[in-house]
């Protein structure tokens, strides 16, 4: 598998697919995608990182760890839910808010917040465990 | 009741929770003065109680709460009559002189806040379990008495016996709750009440119901259990090994009574029946002979007391259960009494331990002079459990024997069994509170002197309290014994006992009691060693069988674990999935729900065959692999060709997801298979194939046609449609998947995403210990670098 080819197309590769992830669970809301398939698609990408170029290089380029990066995930779904509790409403309802930004208007909301939640939660646990995985091959 | 009336039961109720939070710091600020401070929480709450008493003592039921689980039917209530009042003052009263107490008998000890933590906790355990009106309220309450009795029990962790007992009570009482559980549930099914309150306005429905026998023998299960009745009395001699403290309130004063409390308190709704009235009575006098019997066996101060309280606790449910008039009130005045000589007299024990070293009657005697204060005390609580004026417990016995006299030849049969207990007990009182003071003077361990006024306030308040409640007759029949036997009764109960001697049959037993209590008390040796004869006969009672029946469970627990997990993956997976095989097949086909063979769908196409295709070349190129790595990966291919198809028919979001599922399932299956030391390919036998193969089989197809048939069943598609139209304009989303996903049952995926994250720790977790393990032997990975 580690052909020359491959070790040296996949970092762009991964890079790609890390940006397109992050498309996907962006426009999830409107169209196909979402967070589950964006932490999917960035599992993907760090895992064709991680086969390429080792263990090390993946753990050195994402800075955390892919467990801390889930609890994060975790952590921020849901704080997103508990933000309705200062308007008095049920946990977990919906707030948006439209803030204008170089003109354009950007809707945000706590459904971004939260999916962006779900999105680092699948990528941190799939990643963690593919790289343990993985890194006990070199052991 | 006002709604700070209310508030302020339930804070009486939550400051002893309060005091064990606070016991340690306290305790670390003020050291060995700490108890004088923390004693003021139980008066606190004593004193609210107390203020009670007059509207309780003109009829007044008070109840009050606040909602706590309204969809089940759950409230956080309580409900104060003169039954749960009197408990309530009973269990603050002598919770404020325990805390000295433990003060004084703990002084040194390096555990002593945690102690009086424990103490605190099961306070307000016990306090709850007498003001609840919830039914599943007072359930809560009273497992949580037993856990912090076992906590208590255990407090010597350090000592085999201490943890024997520990784990013994908690087994016994704790299996006794769940029958409770139970119990409660039932009596909830049978007459729809949550709550005592509720229950009491349902009159006999369920003495009535068919399902009455199984009710009563539930909450026997309970009650007998937490009360030591015959035979689950072992426990509570075992749990004399907690330090004295524990055994003066919880095993004697308090706790052990929650199951007389329990009978008590359903006696207006289950009682007066053929069974309670043949059960309660026969099972009490028991309880009562053996209790007796064996407390005359003891040298020990604490078991002799123990014994007796078995024996005490017995006479409760004999009375509770009598169906005859005025049985009520002697019940209640007996249970008052009890927890005034028998907490004052478990305090004199330790203090005579505390002081001298030793608990061994037989190496006891003379103390009076060295220990006059104690000696005191002993006496008065004593003369109370012999039922001699002017004391109490004379009114107790008096009631006792005024109800068993009056009534039918049944009744004779317990009032000669009734004599014959409080005769012994009555020898066993004397032989604790008297004999260890009076006749020569021995050698004991430590040189015996007064004990600290912290310790021997306890027993002194509490004999004075046994003292002026008989002096006051009146006035307490009035204001406690006589709610309290109402609230028993279910009926206006009046008491007319006074310490005035008034000749007649119940004053001539009395007479007879005490003449057979002295001929015992005189030859108290020769009657213990025909006790320790007799017993030694009967050979292994209860307590040996509660061993054999503990190393049976955890035999038993062993072999099914041997044969169910014998840590084979191989097994495991085959009865899964045999299992999934099974409950998918066997109910669609004994339903008659098998599907009907299905059309194709509308704008299905050649392409959508050759994609088929691929998938079943697939499945076929995995079934003839050779290499488990190749396997792996052309399982792929069929993997895609069905992302691919859901892609065609309209589902992007599924079809985008199974997508990525594959990849990633492939990447992680192949790194799992070259960790494991498998042979690259797979050597099956031929009937094991076979085998293996119609499980696969199987499971395919019970999968198929539940599917099927899903599809087949009407479409309610009201949610679809309300998903559709409110997506946007409600979610802000256009598309419903992930609309519903993140929005309109987004606190599911949290809980997704959580169990997504345990899931992956618990993996990480597996993988680190086999790598842990790999580093542990060095030798290894040296010869691997």
């Amino acid at each position: 598998m580690n052909t020359l080819i491959f070790r040296t197309a996949a970092p762009f590769l991964s890079a790609l697919m890390m940006l397109f992830s992050i498309f996907v669970l962006l426009r999830g809301h409107n169209a196909p995608g979402g967070g589950f398939i964006g932490g999917l698609i960035a599992a993907s990408a760090i895992a064709i990182f991680g086969i390429a170029s080792g263990v090390s290089a993946v753990r050195r380029a994402i800075h955390f760890h892919p467990m801390s990066i889930a609890g994060a995930g975790l952590l921020l779904s849901a704080l997103s839910g508990f933000i309705s509790i200062f308007a008095h409403v049920p946990f977990m309802t919906a707030h948006w808010i439209y803030p204008v930004i170089f003109g354009v208007e950007v809707p945000i909301s706590t459904v971004t917040t939260f999916d962006i939640g779900v999105y680092l939660v699948v990528f941190g646990s799939i990643s963690s465990i593919f790289l343990a995985l993985e890194e006990k091959d070199h052991v | 009741m006002t709604a700070s009336e209310t508030a302020l039961i339930l804070l009486a109720l939550c400051l002893p929770f309060l005091g064990a939070v606070f016991s340690p710091i306290l305790y670390r600020i003020f050291k060995s003065n700490a108890p004088w401070l923390l004693a003021l929480i139980p008066l606190f709450s004593l004193i609210q109680f107390v203020r009670l008493v007059p509207r309780v003592a003109e009829g007044a039921v008070l109840t009050g709460g606040y909602d706590w689980v309204p969809s089940l039917g759950l409230r956080f209530s309580f409900l104060l009559d003169g039954l749960s009042l009197t408990f309530a003052i009973l269990i603050t009263g002598i919770g404020t002189m325990i805390i000295l107490y433990s003060g004084g008998y703990m002084k040194g000890h390096a555990q002593q806040a945690r102690f009086v933590s424990f103490m605190f906790l099961f306070m307000g355990s016990m306090l709850g379990v007498v003001i609840s009106d919830g039914l599943l309220m007072l359930f809560v309450f009273w497992e949580l008495t037993s856990i912090t009795s076992f906590l208590l029990i255990g407090f010597d962790n350090e000592k085999e016996a201490s943890r024997r007992a520990a784990i013994q009570a908690l087994v016994v009482t704790g299996g006794g709750g769940l029958l409770l559980l139970a119990g409660v549930l039932l009596i909830q099914h049978i007459t729809g009440a949550s709550s005592l309150s509720a229950l009491f306005e349902t009159g006999n429905v369920l003495r009535d119901s068919p399902l009455y026998l199984a009710a009563f023998i539930l909450v026997l299960g309970g009650a007998f259990t937490k009360s030591a009745q015959f035979p689950f009395h072992f426990w509570l001699p075992n749990a004399m090994e907690a330090p004295t403290p524990v055994s003066a309130y919880l095993h004697s004063a308090t706790m052990v009574k929650a199951g007389v409390y329990l009978l008590m308190r359903l006696n207006p709704v289950m009682g007066d029946t053929a069974l309670w009235t043949i059960v309660l009575p026969v099972f009490g006098a028991a309880t009562l002979i053996v209790g007796t019997l064996l407390a005359i066996r003891q040298t020990d101060l604490k078991l002799m007391l123990a014994y007796t309280t078995v024996s005490s606790l017995g006479l409760m449910v004999m009375m509770t259960g009598m169906d005859i008039p005025h049985a009520a009130e002697g019940a209640v005045l007996y249970l008052i009494a009890h927890s005034l000589f028998k907490g004052g007299l478990f305090m004199v024990a330790g203090l005579i331990d505390h002081e001298t070293g030793t608990r061994d009657l037989t190496k006891l005697g003379g103390l009076a002079k060295a220990m006059p204060i104690t000696f005191a005390a002993g006496l008065a609580g004593a003369i109370s459990m012999g039922g001699l004026p002017p004391f109490v417990g004379f009114l107790a016995k008096e009631g006792i024997y005024e109800a068993l006299a009056a009534g039918s030849f049944y009744a004779t049969i317990f009032l000669v069994i009734a004599i014959l207990g409080n005769a012994l007990m009555f020898a066993v009182g004397f032989g604790v509170g008297l004999k260890p003071f009076i006749g020569a003077k021995t050698e004991t361990p430590k040189h015996a002197h007064e004990g600290p006024a912290l310790m021997w306030l306890g027993p002194i308040v509490l004999g004075a309290a046994a003292f002026l409640a008989a002096f006051f007759a009146h006035f307490f029949n009035s204001h406690f014994s006589g709610p309290m036997a109402s609230a028993v009764a279910g009926e206006e109960v009046e008491i007319h006992l006074s310490l005035i001697p008034h000749i007649g049959v119940p004053l001539a037993l009395s007479v007879l009691t005490v003449i057979i209590a002295l001929v015992v008390y005189w030859r108290l040796a020769e009657a213990r060693a025909a006790m320790a004869g007799m017993f030694a006969r009967l050979g292994p009672g209860p307590d040996a069988w509660f061993d054999s029946f503990m190393r049976g469970i955890v035999r038993l627990s062993f072999r099914v674990t041997q044969t169910v997990q014998p840590g084979r993956l191989e097994f495991y997976i085959t009865a899964t999935f045999c299992i999934i095989a099974a409950v998918l097949l066997v109910s669609l086909v004994s339903f008659g729900e098998l599907p009907q063979w299905p059309g194709l769908p509308d704008g299905f196409l050649l392409g959508h065959w050759a994609i088929i295709g691929l998938a079943v070349v697939g499945l076929l190129a995995v079934i003839n692999a050779h290499n488990r790595l190749t396997a792996i990966v052309t399982l792929g291919i069929q993997g895609f060709s069905v992302a691919v198809l859901f892609l065609l028919l309209g589902a992007p979001d599924l079809s985008f997801t199974q997508f990525m599922v594959e990849t990633l399932s492939v990447v992680i299956l192949t790194l799992v298979m070259t960790r494991l030391n498998l042979s690259p390919s797979d050597h099956r036998a031929l009937g094991q194939k076979v085998f293996d193969g119609s499980v696969a089989v199987l499971c395919g197809l019970g999968f198929a046609l539940l599917l099927m048939r899903v599809t087949q069943v009407p479409f309610n598609d009201s949610l679809t449609a309300f998903f559709n139209s409110y997506s946007k304009v409600i979610a802000h989303g256009h598309n419903v998947v992930n609309v519903i996903i993140v929005d309109f049952r987004g606190t599911d995926t949290l809980g997704e995403i959580a169990v997504v994250m345990i899931t992956g720790l618990a993996i990480l977790a597996l993988i680190r210990v086999r790598t842990g393990r790999a580093k542990a032997s060095p030798v290894a990975n040296e010869e691997k670098a």
